[in-house]
């Protein structure tokens, strides 16, 4: 990121991210970039990227690679660098879809083509060297909105044209595209639900943690404990206790409540939100600066006013960064909720490792990575748009 | 007026404030000076009810301060602190207007308030209004500080080291805006510091406090000649007290009639200058003039002559 600020007075003529960058993907270049195996869960073959396509169209996505990693060497020229990502992806997006279209031709009926270790580091060189334009641009949140939705709708686009349609991951969509959308609802209403009941609990918790020193005493190292128990046995903790309220409180069945599920699933996840959100909303709290507030109480604002006006706002940013981390981190642990029949993208990894079908891993996998970069990044633009103050200048 | 009757303030076993009285005049500037842990600052927030005192109390034109709720009766009482504190997330016109909308005064007159404030404190309103505080030097948040305290026209004005957070040269200024801002608006100010120069230079009236006692309340004329005890001798400082003395006191009481040699001074400067004058150019009298016409002389004989009156 600190790229941009390299002058090229200082003697520099190249972004040295964007070296490393170039470096990476070439080296990538020799990896195999698709697999091509029998069926699902056999071992393969690689095939190098100027072999899964015929020449022509495989040299016009190559040089069309090497043309991007080559614009993300300019230094100081962060939307030429995020150009060269942008024309890098596509190079890279067309042998994908040409390479499957063409290793399939003539191949078996169970034959799958899958990408392969090549196509995954270029693609994760590409993703750093747009992030490194991006974060060069300093672009507001409105514009790293927009960025955002293009790169979605472009993704979208993608998936429903059906370019993609011969590769082995999107084979194992088809197959269970029903079960996919209601898995994908269950993992949200996993990660947001638990969210939203941990803020509920987890502000006038923190608030009150913050005022008396007691509460603080005892929440703050209990909920870090519940932070330090490793996810799997928290999940598999949460078998017995909702086993045993299902069974002995009258009508706790009939709410869902039992020892697999969705009702544990959610519990765990919901006891590893509290610790982000209270311990931030204590440190927002903290961060007030003690002034304001004298300056508040005063000039004859009520309790009442003295924290809607002053106090909240001001530590808005820091609650909103706890958010964050809890959002991110349930939609990475709400996998783990496929394993005690949760639901959630976690069903198809954990099919997937029984069946040891990469792809159907890939199913689970790779949604929950998109999910977890959109969250990020939407909560950061809300965090910014929590600061008022943060990025203007005055002449 | 305000009437301070022999307020107390205990904490454990110890008086922060011991039984003060006060009387302070409408349109003056009361400073209490003090050392830390004099009670100086407890003092003062007792008269917003900030602190709630043991005993005694406060009347504020007669009315005592016990008889509205303490919110109520801050949004009366105009406050500014050390280090300002505005509010960070809101802007310079949302911070001074932020005691109005308390009161609920509507939009239109907040606005014209905010922008009269402004130009009373040299700030361009359009250049300033929508600017936060962090994009503002020390002593213009200083004076964003003091123009919000007084925004909403406040019977009392209280500030407990405003000027503790910025530097002398600043300082200065802001002590000579403050006292031109005062007389043009008539405001009734108590102000606490634990600089004596700000307490002579600033108050109509000085008090000095010590272990919560108020061992002195006078003119500054009256603290730097006759110090009531040790202690407040030695915060006027020995070495300090003749030129404390003469910096008080307007060349104008000491001119008489002849001339004399050299660069005048203006009759409104103080004898401190006129000192400085004579020693520096070696003169043993200087030229005093209004309006730019002399008017006459101001001798060294006669200064020191002053200086040698006290008790």
């Amino acid at each position: 990121m600190a790229a941009s600020d390299v002058s090229p007075a200082a003697g520099l003529t190249v972004s040295p991210p964007g070296v490393l960058f170039a470096l990476l993907g070439a080296a990538s270049l020799w990896l195999p970039f698709l697999t091509l195996r029998a069926n699902r869960i056999v071992a393969g073959e690689g095939a190098a990227p100027w072999e899964v396509a015929d020449p022509i169209a495989s040299t016009a996505a190559l040089i069309a690679i090497a043309a991007g990693l080559t614009l993300g060497l300019l230094p100081s020229r962060p939307w030429v660098r995020f150009a060269g990502s942008l024309i890098g992806l596509a190079g890279l997006v067309v042998l994908l879809a040409l390479g499957a279209a063409t290793l399939l031709k003539g191949a078996d009926n169970l034959a799958r083509v899958s990408p392969a270790a090549g196509f995954w580091c270029l693609l994760a060189v590409i993703m750093l060297l747009m992030a490194d334009a991006i974060g060069g641009l300093r672009p507001g949140p409105r514009l790293r909105f927009a960025l955002l939705a293009v790169v979605l709708a472009g993704l979208a686009v993608l998936l429903w044209s059906g370019a993609l349609n011969d590769l082995s991951p999107m084979q194992e969509y088809r197959t269970r595209a029903a079960a996919f959308r209601t898995a994908t609802w269950r993992h949200v209403a996993l990660a947001l639900g638990s969210l939203g009941v941990a803020a509920a609990i987890g502000f006038p918790l923190g608030i009150l943690a913050f005022r008396r020193d007691r509460v603080r005493a005892v929440t703050l190292p209990v909920l870090s404990f519940m932070q330090t128990i490793p996810s799997l046995a928290m999940f598999g903790i949460m078998i017995p206790i909702l086993g045993w309220v299902g069974d002995t409180v009258p009508g706790a069945q009939s709410i869902g409540i039992a020892g697999i599920g969705f009702a544990p699933a959610f519990v765990a996840l919901l006891l590893y939100s509290l610790l982000p959100v209270v311990a931030n909303t204590v440190a927002g709290l903290g961060a007030v600066p003690a002034t304001s507030v004298e300056a508040a109480r005063g000039m004859g604002m009520t309790a009442w006013q003295r924290f809607w006006t002053v106090e909240l706002p001001l530590a808005l940013p820091v609650i909103l960064a706890g958010l964050r981390i809890v959002l991110v981190q349930n939609i990475g642990l709400a996998v783990i909720a496929g394993l005690i029949g949760g639901g959630g993208f976690g069903t198809f990894v954990f099919q997937g490792l029984n069946q040891t079908a990469t792809d159907l891993i890939l199913l689970g996998a790779l949604p929950t990575v998109l999910m977890a970069l959109v969250a990020a990044i939407l909560m950061d633009i809300v965090v910014e748009i929590a600061q008022p103050t943060l990025n203007r200048k005055y002449p | 007026m305000i009437e301070i009757d022999q307020i107390t303030k205990t904490y454990g076993e110890i008086n922060a404030v011991d039984a003060v009285s006060m009387l302070i005049e409408t349109g003056t500037i009361t400073v209490v000076v003090g050392t830390s842990g004099s009670g100086k600052t407890t003092l003062l927030r007792m008269i917003n009810r900030l602190v709630e005192p043991t005993s005694g109390g406060v009347r504020i034109n007669g009315e005592p301060t016990d008889a509205i709720a303490p919110y109520l009766l801050r949004r009366r009482i105009g406050y500014a602190i050390q280090g300002h504190g505005l509010f960070p997330h809101q802007t310079v016109a949302r911070n001074i207007a932020a005691v109005p909308r308390l009161l609920d005064w509507p939009a239109d007159r907040i606005n014209a308030r905010v922008d009269e404030l402004l130009t009373l404190f040299g700030m361009d309103p359009d250049e300033f209004r929508d600017r936060f505080p962090q994009e503002l030097s020390g002593g213009q948040q200083q004076r964003v500080g003091v123009a919000r305290a007084l925004a909403s026209r406040p019977d009392l004005l209280l500030m407990d080291e405003p000027f503790g957070a910025l530097d002398p040269i600043i300082r200065a200024r802001a002590q000579d805006d403050l006292r031109e801002i005062q007389r043009k608006l008539g405001s009734t100010i108590v102000l606490v510091t634990h600089d004596m120069d700000e307490a002579i230079r600033l108050g109509d009236r000085v008090g000095v406090m010590d272990g919560g006692k108020l061992v002195q309340y006078g003119p500054p004329e009256e603290i730097v000649e006759r110090p009531a005890n040790g202690f407040v001798a030695n915060m006027v400082g020995d070495a300090e007290r003749p030129m404390r003395l003469l910096s008080l006191i307007p060349v104008r009481d000491l001119t008489e009639e002849g001339a004399a040699e050299g660069s005048t001074v203006p009759e409104t400067a103080s004898l401190r200058d006129a000192l400085s004058a004579c020693l520096w150019t070696g003169r043993d009298a200087v030229p005093v003039e209004r309006d730019g016409a002399p008017i006459g002389r101001v001798t060294l004989a006669a200064i020191r002559h002053r200086v040698g009156q006290h008790p």
